[in-house]
Parts: C-alpha cells; sequence; structure tokens
C-alpha cells in the first residue's frame, strides 16, 4: 500500500493518490489498483479513506444542511427556491409553519413572494428527486434585512472554521451578526454598513485563501486594521 | 449545439444478450466478426438523376442520387469543378428521425462520405472546369436514407459510389463566348473508387458492419475509408467510447482488406456503364 | 489564378515557421480567466487563440433533454467572423457543427456524468483566431475549462494534429501546412488510461505512414498534457504562494 500524494497536496483530475486497498472517499475513483483524484483540490487521508477537498464547485445539498436560498417561482402548491445548486429546490406549502398555511392556500404569496430571500433546511435529496425544503423550524424563515454576501460553497468550512473559530473571529471583530449557509449564501447585519463591509471582504479574502497558511492571522489582521 | 443524444430504446437484457454472445465470438445474427450483411447494389432506377444507385446493406436501404450541372465556382477555386455532398436522414427511415434540418448525424455522415471521395481525387475536380473563373461543372450526390438498420456510413458511402460510376453528363465546351452542351452523354469521369469500412466496439470486442441492434449498444466506432491502392483517405471516431492505438491500428488492417472485397462487389454491380 | 503551391518543407527538414518535423508551435494556457462562467480557460496554440467555458452542473434546459441517471453534456464549437482571413458568417456552418459534435464526444468520455444525473453540462468553444489544429486546441482548453469549474473527470483530455507535408510526417500543422499538406491527422488521447477519444483524417497516407502519425500525435498529447496540468495548479498555486509571501513578510515585522 503506497500513498503517492502528500497530505494537503494540490492534485488534479486524473493524478494518482494511491495504491492498494485504500477506499475511494469523495471526488475520487477506483481503477484497479489504484485510486485517482476526479477534481482539482486538496488530497487528505481520513482513516483508510482518501478524498480530495474540492477548490471550486457548485454546492450538492444534503440532507439537514442550513440554506439561505431565493424563491423563483411559485409552484402548484409551494415555491420554487434557487438554492445555487445543480437541482432546483422546492419549498412545500405543507412545510410552513401550519398556523399560515391554511390561509395561504388561496394565494401563496402571502407566506413567500418571488425574489424573498429564505432561510431554510433541506429535508430530502437524492439522485432521482429535486431537493426538499421547510421552513418549520426555530431561525427559519423569510430574510427581512441585511446584506447577501455569496461565496464559493466549497469554501464555507474553511469560512466556519474548526469548531466555528473563523465565523466566530469574525462576528466578534465586526460586531456583526453572520448566518452562514451551507450553499454559499451569507447573511451579514451589523450597526454601521463600515462593519458589513469588513465583514465581507474577510469573507472574500477567505474564499480566495482558504487553502493557504496563517490565514486566520492575516484575516484578523486586515479586519483590526480596516475598523480602527 | 451538439447534445448528448437520449439512451437508446433497448432493453437491458437484449444488451446483456449481444454483449455475452460477443463474449464467445458469435453475432445476433450468427454472422462472423468481420462479416458484412447482404449487400444488394441497384443502378439506375432514377432516369432523371444523371446516375444512381440503390443499396440495401443488410436491411439498411440508402439511395443515392447524382445530378450534375453546370454553374458558378468557389471564389477561392476559380479553375474547378464543384462537389457536394448532402445527406437526407428521411423521416420515415426511423422512428427516431424527425422531419427539419439535417441533424448532426447527417451532417457527419455527409462530411465524411464527401472525404471519401474528395481526398482520393475520385473525382477530377480540374477537369471539370468549362470556362476559368466562370462555369464549372458541379456535381450534387445527395445520399438519401430509406431505413436505417445499422451502418448508414459505409452504405451511403456504397451507392454514392456506385452512383457516380454509373452517372452520365453531357459535355460541355466553350464556342467562342457561348457553353455548347452536347446532346450525347458521356459516362462521368470517375479515378478512384473509396470504399468506407466501419469498425464498431462492444465491451471490447471489434466487429464489423453494426446492425442496428449492435449499434444501439456499441461504444464508439471507427470509419476507415480506402482507396483503390490500399492507402488511406479518410477516418472518423465517433461514439462516446475510447479506442486503444492497437484497436485504431487493428482496425485499419482489417479496413484495408475489406475495403478490397467490397471494391470488388461495386465493380461487378456497376461494370458495363 | 489558384494560388501557387509553396515548398512546405526544405532540404534540411525545416518548415516554414523554422519549425523541424517534430517540433510543436509555442503553447501558453491560463485557467479560469472568465468571471461568470464555472470553469474557463485561454489557449494560444501556435496563432490559435481560443476561449473555453463550461456553465454547469446546472439544470437541463429544455426539460426534455435531460436524462435519468446522468448529466447530458452540450458542446458548442464555434468560430468568431473575424478568426480567419476573409469574415466568416456568424451563422453555425456544416463543418462547425460536425465539429461541435466530435469534440463532445471526445471530452463527453473523460466527464463522470452519472454523479450529476436530470442536469446539463454546456461546454462553449470560441475560436477567436483561427490557425490549423483549432479543434485540437479547443479540446485542450475545454477539458481545462471543465476541470476548473470542478467538473468530476476521469483524467484531462489532451489534443494535437499530424499531418503529411511535402511527402513527410510532421506534427502539429500550422494553418498553410492544414491547407496545403498531403493529409491531416486531429487526435485526443487520455494519457493515464491510454486511450484515444477523438480520431479524424482526411487526405492520403499509406498504412505505414499513419502508424507513424498515430505514433507521434500520441507522445505529443502526452508532453500537451503535462502543461495543461501545470497550467491549471498555477491558478491556485499563485494565490498560495502570494498570501503565504504576504505572512512571512508579517512575521518577519513581528
Amino acid at each position: 500500500m503506497t500513498i503517492f500524494a502528500e497530505k494537503k497536496q494540490l492534485v488534479a483530475p486524473g493524478e494518482v493518490l494511491a495504491e492498494g486497498s485504500y477506499f475511494p472517499g469523495e471526488n475520487t475513483y477506483r481503477e484497479g489498483n489504484k485510486v485517482y483524484a476526479s477534481r482539482i483540490g486538496l488530497a487528505e487521508l481520513v482513516a483508510n479513506k482518501l478524498i480530495v477537498v474540492p477548490l471550486k464547485g457548485r454546492y450538492t445539498p444534503r440532507v439537514d444542511d442550513f440554506v439561505i436560498g431565493r424563491v423563483v417561482d411559485i409552484a402548484m402548491s409551494g415555491w420554487n427556491v434557487d438554492i445555487s445548486s445543480p437541482y432546483p429546490a422546492l419549498l412545500p406549502l405543507s412545510e410552513t409553519p401550519a398556523s399560515r398555511a391554511m390561509a395561504a392556500r388561496k394565494d401563496l404569496t402571502l407566506i413567500f413572494n418571488v425574489g424573498d430571500l429564505v432561510m431554510a433546511e433541506v429535508i430530502a435529496f437524492d439522485r432521482t428527486r429535486d431537493p426538499l425544503l421547510t421552513v418549520r423550524g426555530r431561525g427559519l424563515g423569510k430574510v427581512s434585512s441585511g446584506r447577501v454576501v455569496r461565496v464559493s460553497p466549497a469554501k464555507i468550512p474553511r469560512l466556519i472554521g474548526r469548531k466555528g473559530s473563523m465565523i466566530s473571529l469574525l462576528k466578534k471583530a465586526t460586531s456583526c451578526e453572520i448566518i452562514v449557509g451551507q450553499n454559499g449564501t451569507v447573511l451579514v447585519s451589523g450597526r454601521q454598513p463600515k462593519n458589513e463591509q469588513v465583514a465581507a471582504a474577510a469573507m472574500y479574502m477567505i474564499e480566495r485563501e482558504a487553502h493557504t497558511r496563517g490565514l486566520t492571522d492575516r484575516v484578523s489582521e486586515m479586519m483590526n486594521r480596516e475598523l480602527r | 449545439m451538439s447534445t448528448t443524444p437520449q439512451q437508446p430504446p433497448i432493453g437491458k437484457i437484449e444488451q446483456k444478450g449481444i454483449v455475452d454472445l460477443l463474449a464467445k465470438g458469435r453475432r445476433i445474427d450468427e454472422r462472423k466478426l468481420t462479416d458484412y450483411r447482404d449487400l444488394k447494389i441497384e443502378t439506375g432506377l432514377v432516369q432523371k438523376a444523371n446516375g444512381s444507385a440503390m443499396v440495401n446493406l443488410g436491411k439498411t436501404k440508402v439511395m443515392t442520387g447524382i445530378k450534375i450541372e453546370l454553374g458558378k465556382p468557389f471564389p477561392d477555386t476559380p479553375n474547378q469543378g464543384v462537389l457536394t455532398v448532402n445527406a437526407e436522414f428521411v423521416p420515415f427511415a426511423s422512428p427516431a428521425f424527425e422531419p427539419g434540418p439535417p441533424s448532426e448525424g447527417a451532417i457527419e455522415l455527409a462530411r465524411v462520405v464527401d472525404r471519401g471521395i474528395r481526398e482520393s481525387k475520385a473525382i477530377g475536380l480540374e477537369a471539370l472546369c468549362v470556362e476559368p473563373k466562370k462555369q464549372v461543372v458541379i456535381v450534387f450526390v445527395d445520399v438519401y436514407v430509406l431505413d436505417h438498420d445499422g451502418n448508414l456510413i459505409d452504405a451511403a458511402a456504397i451507392s454514392a459510389l456506385a452512383a457516380l460510376l454509373t452517372s452520365k453528363m453531357r459535355r460541355y465546351e466553350m464556342e467562342g463566348e457561348e457553353v455548347r452542351t452536347s446532346d450525347e452523354l458521356v459516362p462521368l469521369p470517375v479515378h478512384n473508387e473509396p470504399v468506407a469500412v466501419t469498425t464498431a466496439k462492444i465491451d471490447g470486442n471489434m466487429i464489423l458492419d453494426p446492425c442496428l441492434e449492435e449499434e444501439l449498444v456499441m461504444s464508439s466506432r471507427l470509419t476507415v475509408t480506402t482507396g483503390r491502392d490500399g492507402s488511406i483517405c479518410a477516418m472518423q471516431k465517433g461514439g462516446l467510447g475510447t479506442f486503444t492505438d492497437q484497436e485504431i491500428r487493428q482496425a485499419v488492417k482489417t479496413a484495408i482488406e475489406k475495403g478490397k472485397e467490397i471494391r470488388e462487389t461495386i465493380r461487378g454491380a456497376t461494370a458495363g456503364r | 489564378m489558384n494560388k501557387p503551391e509553396v515548398k512546405l518543407v526544405d532540404e534540411n527538414g525545416v518548415r516554414l515557421d523554422g519549425r523541424k518535423l517534430d517540433e510543436l508551435r509555442p503553447i501558453k494556457m491560463d485557467v479560469g480567466v472568465l468571471d461568470k462562467a464555472d470553469g474557463s480557460a485561454y489557449i494560444e496554440h501556435g496563432k490559435n487563440r481560443i476561449i473555453a467555458a463550461v456553465y454547469g452542473p446546472r439544470e437541463a434546459h429544455p426539460k426534455h433533454i435531460a436524462l435519468a441517471d446522468r448529466a447530458v453534456i452540450k458542446c458548442r464549437y464555434h468560430m468568431a467572423p473575424f478568426s480567419v482571413e476573409e469574415r466568416k458568417s456568424p451563422a453555425p456552418s456544416r463543418r462547425e457543427l460536425e465539429l461541435s459534435k466530435v469534440i463532445r464526444e471526445s471530452l463527453e468520455t473523460s466527464i463522470m456524468s452519472e454523479v450529476y444525473p436530470r442536469t446539463s453540462i454546456d461546454i462553449f468553444i470560441e475560436i477567436l483566431q483561427s490557425d490549423g489544429g483549432s479543434r485540437c486546441a479547443g479540446i485542450t482548453a475545454a477539458s481545462l475549462a471543465l476541470a476548473d469549474a470542478g467538473v468530476p473527470l476521469k483524467e484531462i483530455v489532451a489534443a494535437c494534429a499530424v499531418c503529411k507535408i511535402d511527402g513527410k510526417i510532421a506534427l502539429d500543422p500550422s494553418d498553410i501546412e492544414d491547407k496545403q499538406g498531403d493529409a491531416d491527422l486531429p487526435i485526443a488521447f487520455m494519457p493515464k488510461s491510454g486511450v484515444i477519444t477523438l480520431l479524424q483524417m482526411d487526405g492520403s497516407l499509406t498504412e505505414e505512414e499513419f502508424n507513424q502519425a498515430l505514433d507521434i500525435g500520441i507522445a505529443a498529447c502526452k508532453k500537451i498534457n503535462e502543461i495543461q496540468v501545470e497550467a491549471l495548479k498555477r491558478k491556485y498555486i499563485s494565490v498560495k504562494e502570494q498570501a503565504e509571501e504576504r505572512h512571512e513578510i508579517q512575521e518577519a515585522k513581528a
């Protein structure tokens, strides 16, 4: 059993990661006795599984993900929501708080209209069906205010940081409320536009340099400098 | 824009059947891997055309009509006649064909057949110049696919060649400023006999002249067109699969040999023109 | 008068542009050159100037072309009106339609389309300037654009053409060699799997000449593949290096 790629090595599609009985995880594939990368990203070994952490790519929905989407159409008994994934999501009327569902049956726009931003959770998704959303739950529903920042979904884990360390850093330094959707859409609310701007700048910086060392320090330094 | 075609209407069991048989070296219609289906060539059916040939390759039916007319040359080749090949997948030839402008499949077929004729120099374009820059002979090759049971390219190439070999045209000569068109008919001069041989790859097996079901299962195909002297004048790979370089060399070798056989058949059918 | 034929190779085996028979033209590639597209690449190969862009995986339009178990691949090869000597009409020609098909087939093999059922992956190749071998350079750029977009691939596809000029087999025809040569053989190849995904030929070659040309073409594709992987990684490495450089400067100040 041999591993060819170093930890966090940048690998391109078709590059050999390892030879032997390793399990081909996300963004890799096995052919014969070798495991290859299928996307550009950073190679990692997790227990016996080889994965490639992608540097780019659209959002692939996962059940239980918190997402922020935009209503694009009113369907038969629900709304079509764009969550920046290859698949359009459906928010059925039955997945809105029961108290309002009755009244809205005649006119769905009473709850959400085209163009509204919604905070939702993915409750179903598989190879044969488009993702299904719900807004029944704490903290879910229409977005009424705030600044929208969009980053690549592949960088969201870095934006949140280990145990939320990075996002806490941003919230503290800018005194902003920051809500992060797994699909790359982030909501920022601060008392001053300047604070929101700095928070956004920090997020773009993280997105650009997610795969580098010393990022936390540089982000911290930039925010302090801008908000002095 | 080219789009991945819809999945072929063939069930998994039928696919497996074809693949399993091939693993034993057999085909669903009992042919050998390198056998062509029965080839029947009929010429001269359409008297209003300068030449015509109806080809039956197994159940595949393709007809080609040739029209030879006087016209303007292309600006960048003012002293040459014009050869133009067009293919029509007639809607009744297959439940999958729809009326409308030529599909990418029809365009590809026409261009592959064209390359065979053009690159083998079967038609001498310089000799078809009547009045330089002004009037040249235009040879229209119209391929009409009438029944699709697989391997349209080879059948089309055979029918185009047979039609050309039996085409008759009027003689065009300059008389002062005017063109004089003779009443007598002379054969269209044809200097080579390009033959297309298509190899299909199914699960690693290489077979010639795929019938429709085999085409629906194949991963890719390679068409090799050769001339009289065995030299290669056109090649086209098609399909979503791949070939190793060994497989390609093998396909080329087979095409050169098989091309000779088919050429003999065409000569036999068009002799005494 | 038809243009007079020029001698394409001299007695020392040197071509009109100074190359030897087995030499590639200069190649330059950049990845991620467009902002809105999910993936993109720009290539200069000889005088070819080509941009390839990828959108997707995204919703399939129209819906009925979607496939239940995999992504549909759409591909458009198009030449800009100003890309050739005499202005070309922007309407797609039969040649562009045929090339769109064979290019799609050559790339589709490398795409792991079962990962995104019911979606569409759209590939656009625009030839800004054409100089012989444009379909090959287009495939080379498009494969990079797919990788840049994060589309899962078995590997990156490289392509190159081989020609016969003045009776000799030569690598990578320029425009005049393409037009006046005796044979043109475009090839696309996946080096790790060792398989050919595009093969076309027109002209006149003996079986022996063809075998020789195939060998040369495959070897060139392997070389081009190395340049592709380097260009792909370069885009991400440079950001990393710049950032780490700044980090070191900060540490030094402290």
